[in-house]
């Protein structure tokens, strides 16, 4: 992998709820995504994938850890340079309606946009209706607004104003889930394509694995708050060190009813715990298969068992 | 499933039509569904799946619905409230998408359940408690007793379909309409609710409607599909035959376009061209302005042709 452009360093994101308890959203998360490559990022809904991403691009603080951009932590970044960081750390959100105001023009929503960081009108304008076409929208879609246009055409418009800054990197947050089928692999071309042609970085965070192995080359599975295994494609494909990995692949409805007949399936016990109260040990210990004694004690470390293939596990699979 | 049981005819619609003002959002739909049988009905979003089942438990409002769904001799279509109040939920269980805003948010679920129960069976309250907490256990509840006495907030998504499932089979229904039940749930959860509903059909002999988007879900469970689209059944076919040979270029189009773990992270989404509200064909097939075959004789509507055995697609141009 190239030189590392966004880095997370033992990055930490608690949120405090009433009493003294704490909502661990992310809870020590190391990794690197390479400029130019695409991470993808699953887990299940409370897995603290959201989170991790909002913190990447800014919108959230770390409680603890720091973020690196191109080498520079971020963290406390003011004035210019704060500015410079928002125009080059963009992101796509799921819901492209609510990430839309719905009594503004798309063309308007871009300019806006491209205002706040300094664009003059005029500029702005012929910027947007640039990305739009880079988008897949012709220009009279400038002009009209959200409740006028489809789903797939909303989302082309909020990836428009997302790479309209030019940024370097995307957190793409389940950018596809709210689409149809048919709609959803336009969009995925689309995000490629752009990819493609800029060099973007992408942090690609779907609760779907085969969408997530269409679309990035790497994987890093998230549960609880934790990366639990990071891997290039194939290998977490072909061979799962993670038990939980290993479920979540089985547990995914294959489109084919041969093979959904002989497939034996992983059915986890049970469902995530709930984030603020996370079980000692290995978080996954109350739901797995191979857990003993001292999984309920002794956190996993993180360690490498194939080549740039990490998992946090005390007895992996396929080892 | 095979043999005898799928001989008897439970459920016969015959051009179900469904009028919302001037825009039809079922057009002359017509299926049958025999004793034991689980169908699944698959389309986008506002292509009238939820909608064709909506109408069969008569439960739409402002709609105008004409056509016969005949069910153990009578037409759900034509006969009285009272009539119909009796045999949904009783005789016809239905399960919703989002488990947690079906249930009353400020009844306990035990009671929820039980009334359903003293509703349909006059169970007195000690008699309707001890079947919920069977019913409970039948679900996959642990700890059922005190379970009946929580409410819908206390409870996550996945148990909270499960109490979802609990009242929709309490009576024993002949037929169970499930309206995506697992799209709001997390994989792994999913495969479990999945897992239960296939067991629970195949014990009590139930048939079922599987309303999806999702084709991974049917492959897995039901024993045949029909694809909708806009308002329109297109393809009908033994689940097996429809996935290893579609006729329907929207149904070939589908199954192209779902990214699957084994496909080429660097390949291209295949996709079917614009949207399904995008241009409406006035008259004819309703997929021509996206499909690629379409030609002159597409003006005109097409009736469903029969592709073989118990398989129909609605094109000219398939072969």
């Amino acid at each position: 992998m190239s030189e590392a452009l966004v880095e997370a360093i033992g990055l930490v994101r608690h949120y405090k709820l009433t009493g003294k308890r704490l909502l661990r959203a992310v809870d020590g998360v190391d990794l690197a995504i390479g400029r130019g490559g695409t991470l993808g990022l699953v887990g299940e809904s409370g897995s603290g994938k959201s989170t991790l991403g909002q913190t990447l691009v800014g919108l959230q603080n770390p409680s603890a850890g720091e973020v690196r951009f191109e080498g520079e932590t971020v963290v406390g970044a003011r004035g210019a340079k704060l500015v410079r960081l928002r125009r080059q750390r963009q992101i796509v959100f799921q819901d492209p309606s609510g990430a839309l105001n719905p009594r503004m023009t798309l063309g308007a929503t871009i300019v806006e946009h491209l205002r706040v960081q300094g664009w003059p009108r005029a500029e702005a304008r012929e910027r947007a209706v640039e990305v739009l076409a880079l988008a897949g929208l012709s220009e009279a879609f400038s002009g009209r607004y959200p409740h006028e246009v489809s789903g797939g055409q909303r989302q082309r418009a909020v990836i428009a104003r997302a790479v309209s800054t030019d940024p370097a990197f995307i957190v793409a947050d389940e950018p596809v889930s709210a689409l149809d089928v048919s709609t959803r692999a336009q969009i995925m071309n689309l995000l490629r394509e752009l990819q493609r042609r800029s060099g973007l970085t992408m942090l690609f965070i779907s609760h779907d694995l085969s969408i997530v192995a269409h679309m990035c080359r790497e994987v890093a599975v998230m549960y609880l708050g934790q990366v639990v295994e990071c891997a290039p494609r194939d290998s977490l494909f072909r061979t799962p060190l993670h038990p939980y990995t290993a479920a979540l692949l089985s547990a995914i409805p294959l489109p084919d009813p041969v093979l959904e007949r002989s497939r034996t399936r992983i059915v986890l016990k049970g469902e995530p715990p709930d984030p603020s109260a996370i079980p000692s040990g290995c978080r996954f210990h109350t739901r797995c298969l191979r857990a003993t004694e001292v999984c309920a004690k002794v956190p996993p470390e993180m360690r490498a068992l194939l080549p740039g293939h990490t998992v946090a596990c005390h007895h992996p699979l396929n080892a | 499933m095979s043999g005898a049981a799928r001989s008897v005819r439970l459920l016969a619609v015959e051009d179900l039509t469904v009028t919302f003002g001037r825009a039809k959002a079922v057009d002359r739909v017509s299926f049958t569904l025999d004793a034991g049988e689980t169908l699944g009905l698959v389309g986008e979003s506002g292509c009238g799946k939820s909608t064709t089942a909506m109408a069969l438990m008569r439960l739409l409002q402002g709609a105008e619905t004409c056509g016969h769904a005949w069910f153990e001799g009578l037409d759900l279509v034509a006969i009285d409230a009272e009539r119909m109040r009796e045999i949904r939920g009783a005789t016809i269980g239905m399960i919703f998408q989002d488990p947690v805003t079906a249930l009353h948010p400020m009844i306990r679920v035990g009671d929820q359940v039980a009334e359903t129960l003293r509703t349909h069976r006059g169970l007195g309250s000690a008699e309707a408690r001890a079947r919920t907490i069977d019913l409970f256990r039948k679900v996959g509840i642990a700890a059922p007793e005190e379970r009946l006495r929580v409410y819908p907030r206390e409870m996550s998504g996945g148990m909270c379909q499960r109490v979802i499932i609990a009242m929709a089979i309490a009576c024993s229904p002949r037929l169970l309409l499930a309206d995506e039940p697992t799209t709001a749930l997390d994989v792994t959860v999913q495969a479990q609710i999945l897992e239960l509903l296939r067991s629970i059909a195949q014990d009590g002999g139930m048939s079922m409607i599987l309303i999806t988007h999702d084709l991974g879900v049917v492959a897995g469970v039901t024993d045949r599909v029909a694809v909708m689209y806009d308002g329109v059944i297109v393809e009908t076919a033994p689940t097996d035959r429809l996935f290893a040979n579609p006729k329907h270029p929207y149904t070939q189009g589908l199954l192209r376009s779902i990214p699957r773990l084994d496909s080429g992270w660097d390949e291209e989404m295949p996709t079917i061209a614009g949207a399904v509200h995008d241009a409406h064909a006035p008259s004819g097939c309703r997929f021509a302005p996206r499909c690629p075959l379409a030609a002159e004789v597409c003006r005109e509507a097409p009736p469903l042709q029969s592709f073989g055995q118990d398989h129909q697609a609605a094109c000219w141009r398939a072969s």
